[in-house]
């Protein structure tokens, strides 16, 4: 064999490094208990009511958006359900999940919109409204570019007036069109310059050219050579075939600017650099990378169908299962392993040993990564989530028993341990690589299509296997074959698990190693 | 032990073999039978859905004090309500609010029913003048959920099926595979049925869990099928008798991994149908583990049969089973024709009236 000598004791090394690693992050986080679901410390439930009287649909349509908001990035496992056909009820793992009533409100209306006036940029905005306005109606339906462009040459004088009568900042409610992509609107952009001085920019925006719903994917990015983040929005055919025509007639003219407003207000105004945008755009600001993620959830998840009341009440509930359950549990988990421990000693003899040291590593590497995940992807350790994790237990120890009963087959076939060690790992490799991906794929697809519980037990599930087969490849087969020089293994002894009587075979082994 | 490791060495070797593949209207009449059962008794006594999936009640009982607002008198409610009887309140969800108020979620019952349970609460409270406040709460897990569930089932199985067939480079082995799992969900609906377990998410996760399952011990014997029979020209077996030693060969692991991964679930299951009333861990230790216990079975009685009738109308596989049998006839015919050892060097003498070896030991 022309390959480099294998080296067992450098992979046991090198994985033990990478345990340790991975417990130095989690020490950096400085947090040893994974967080906890709903049912195991309680959380946070926050009643929003409905203004007005919306129909059941409306409202389950609103409690599937919310539903997604909040279980749409990490494993939230968040409860929503309608309460008394008015009230949307949400209830997040963690006390202090307040932060999330923001996004489960927030209406997300997007529009992106063109400026008719403006007393911000010079040129034909600025002074088109000083004039009366156009006294002809000319109706502009969301959605239709060639009536949004025709409509900001010749604003009509209702709005015109309006334009005129505000200031900014605009105190007090707000209009009721602001909510109302169908309509123009006039609003103010809050602008602060370095010194922290704040001043304000007004327009008359047309109706919304590109809405929400235009939408087919809002993802937060990080800028290319640059800190700041931003939500890149990617628009459906329709959309972007208007959104093709505005940037084409602003471009022409001077590299105009628009507006995209988020709920009435103008988070962005960009000036348009090119003719052809029309497919790809994004959304900048001065935002950290929770603001854009937060902003990309609520666009992609749409806007509500129902306006909810703005004040919201959240309380703290307890834990849903009583207390004993979960020690119920991992005592119960803890006898099973206990068990199967006993088992593995019992049948595999010395080679038991191996199943015991690659279980208790597993254990310790998922605990490790719960504790990561809890940290930096909001992963709730939930009770079906622990039983998951237990249930792992009964496939980790399967990955050991093929490649046992591999090199026990290897051996009846005539081989010394350690050369059945090595050919026995070829062949019980493939077979454990075929069953992970099937059983990977079954994790995946569950926190794909899932929500809640589902997804975070699908998530223990992907997580649990891909530990057992970084176990199996860089702990347990390097500990085989690095006990397999021991003569206590290799020597057929009675206690190691691979004697001609555990065998069941008689036959004396070529080259004598019997 | 080392009986039964002797076992594990003929099975391995041929020498003893369980014909599980032979006897195909046996094993198809058996697992018919429990596939039979599973759906009459689903059909008899339909699945009990839970809160999650009709929706239910809501009671609030505000302006308490801070113990009666703690946690071990949200268990005492907990048992209060489960132990008035009613199926529909023998789960419900009880948890603390602000330190001040309780809330307790059960399905729906009648006015009558409902009387009952609210005096159980306030009995459990100790105070049977606190303000009871109902409402109605949708169910969490609705037809979305279940929709998003069914196409995430869809899409695994079309993935499954080409990855298996793109692995084994066999479609026949995909159809097989697919099989034993339709048998394997089948019989654990009809144990949750027949146990009138309500169904709850945990249930539906470990239901899930289970096609991951099912399908990965079915692949584990099918690699060793296809090992098996890679080179049928060689090993002079017919297919069928390729695939039964392959099964043989593996059974030893299959009862170890079933052993394995039944432990801590019986244990689970054991303890949480024991001690705790219900629970989520029960509806998930369950599924989990007739699921778990279905796919061991399928794995070896059920998924290689099936593919060895799929099989038998190829002409390869024809070809083999001619000559497996004409060799057979041979043997018959020719006694000493097919006793010619294969001699090699250090080969152990035996000793003829011990069997034993000589020399050595």
């Amino acid at each position: 064999m022309a390959q480099p000598k294998y080296r067992p004791g450098r992979n046991l090394l090198a994985f033990l490094l990478g345990l340790g690693v991975l417990f130095g992050l989690v020490a950096l986080a400085g947090n040893w208990k994974p967080a906890l679901g709903l049912d195991l410390q309680g959380g946070t439930r926050i009643t929003l009511t409905a203004i007005g009287n919306p129909s059941a649909s409306q409202l389950d349509e609103a409690r599937q958006i919310i539903d997604n908001r909040v279980n749409g990035s990490g494993v939230n496992e968040a409860d929503v359900f309608i309460q008394s056909g008015r009230h949307v009820v949400v209830e997040i793992p963690g006390e202090s999940r307040r932060d999330l009533i923001d996004v489960v409100q927030r209406q997300a209306r997007l529009g992106m919109r063109v400026i008719a006036c403006s007393d911000a940029t010079g040129g034909a905005a600025a002074t088109r409204c000083s004039g009366p306005g156009a006294t002809k109606e000319v109706p502009t339906p969301a959605g239709d570019a060639d009536k949004a462009l025709a409509w900001r040459e010749a604003p009509t004088a209702e709005w015109v007036a309006k334009y005129n009568a505000a200031t900014c900042p605009i105190t007090g409610e707000l209009p009721e069109e602001n909510d109302d992509p169908a309509k123009p609107l006039v609003t103010c952009q809050e602008i602060e310059d370095p010194t922290g001085q704040k001043t304000y920019a007004k327009y008359l925006l047309t109706a919304a050219v590109v809405e929400g719903s235009d939408l087919n994917k809002a993802e937060a990015g990080q800028e290319p050579n640059a800190v700041d983040w931003l939500v890149e929005i990617r628009l459906k055919d329709a959309g972007a075939k208007e959104f093709g025509k505005v940037s084409a007639a602003l471009n022409a003219n001077n590299q105009e600017q628009f507006a995209i407003v988020l709920d009435g207000a103008p988070i962005s105004v960009p000036s348009m650099q090119s003719g052809s945008l029309s497919r790809v755009s994004s959304i900048t600001g001065n935002m950290g990378q929770a603001e854009a993620t937060e902003l990309a959830t609520s666009l992609k998840y749409g806007a509500l169908p129902v306006a909810f009341d703005k004040e919201t009440n959240a309380e703290t509930v307890g834990p849903s299962l009583a207390g004993d359950q979960l020690t119920a549990g991992l005592i119960a988990g803890g006898i099973g392993l206990g068990l199967v421990m006993l088992f593995c000693l019992v049948y595999y003899r010395g080679l038991g040993i191996v199943v015991l040291a690659s279980l208790a590593v597993a254990a310790i590497a998922t605990y490790g990564m719960v504790l990561l995940l809890s940290e930096t992807a909001g992963f709730t350790l939930t009770l079906p989530g622990i039983a998951g994790l237990i249930i792992a237990v009964g496939v980790t120890a399967d990955s050991f028993i093929i490649f046992f009963e591999r090199i026990r087959d290897e051996m009846r076939d005539g081989k010394s341990m350690r050369v059945a060690v090595e050919s026995g790992w070829v062949r019980a490799k493939r077979t454990r690589i075929a069953a992970s991906v099937v059983s990977l794929l079954s994790a995946f697809i569950l926190y794909i299509f899932a929500t809640g519980v589902v997804k975070g037990f699908g998530f223990a599930l992907g997580l649990s296997t891909v530990i057992d087969l970084a176990v199996l490849f860089w702990f347990t087969k390097p500990l085989v074959s690095w006990l397999a020089h021991y003569k206590f293994f290799n020597g057929g002894g009675r206690m190691s698990g691979l004697s001609t009587e555990t065998l069941g075979t008689d036959l004396v082994t070529a080259g004598g190693k019997a | 032990m080392g009986k039964f490791s002797r076992i594990g060495n003929d099975l391995y070797n041929g020498k003893r073999s369980i014909d599980f593949v032979g006897r195909r209207t046996l094993w198809y009449v058996i697992t018919g039978l429990i596939v039979g059962v599973a759906l009459l008794s689903v059909i008899v006594k339909p699945l009990h859905f839970g809160i999650e999936f009709t929706g239910g009640t809501e009671y609030r009982i505000s302006d308490l004090s801070s113990a009666q607002a703690s946690q071990s008198s949200a268990d005492e409610v907990r048992a209060a309500v489960a132990d008035t009887g009613f199926p529909e309140a023998a789960s419900p969800t009880v948890t603390t609010v602000n330190n001040d108020a309780l809330l307790v979620q059960i399905e729906n019952l009648s006015t009558e029913e409902s009387k009952t349970v609210q005096e159980a609460i306030l009995a459990a409270l100790g105070d049977d003048q606190l303000q009871v406040s109902q409402s109605d709460v949708s169910a969490s897990w609705g037809q979305e959920v279940a929709q998003r569930a069914g196409l995430g089932v869809l899409v695994f199985l079309i993935i499954v099926v080409l990855f298996i067939w793109s692995y084994f480079r066999e479609w026949k082995m995909s159809v097989a595979a697919i099989v034993a799992l339709i048998h394997d969900i089948v019989i654990t609906i009809g144990v949750y049925a027949a146990s009138g377990f309500p169904v709850t998410p945990a249930a539906v996760t470990g239901l899930l869990a289970i096609l991951g399952f099912s399908l990965y011990d079915t692949v584990v014997v099918f690699d060793k099928i296809r090992e098996n029979t890679a080179e049928m020209s060689k090993t002079r077996l017919s297919y069928a008798d390729a695939t039964n030693l392959a099964v043989n060969q593996t059974l030893v692991r299959s009862v170890n991994t079933g052993i394995v991964a039944l432990i801590p679930l019986g244990a689970i299951l054991f303890v949480s149908a024991a001690m705790l009333g219900s629970s989520s861990l029960k509806d998930l230790a369950l599924s989990q583990f007739v699921g778990m216990a279905a796919g061991v079975f399928s794995s070896v009685f059920v998924a290689p049969r099936v593919l060895v009738h799929m099989k038998s109308g190829e002409t390869a596989v024809i070809q083999a089973d001619r000559r497996a049998k004409a060799r057979a006839r041979n043997r018959a015919a020719d006694p000493y024709a097919a006793v010619v050892p294969e001699y090699r060097e250090n080969m152990p003498v035996y000793d003829e009236k011990s069997g034993r070896p000589e020399g050595r030991r």
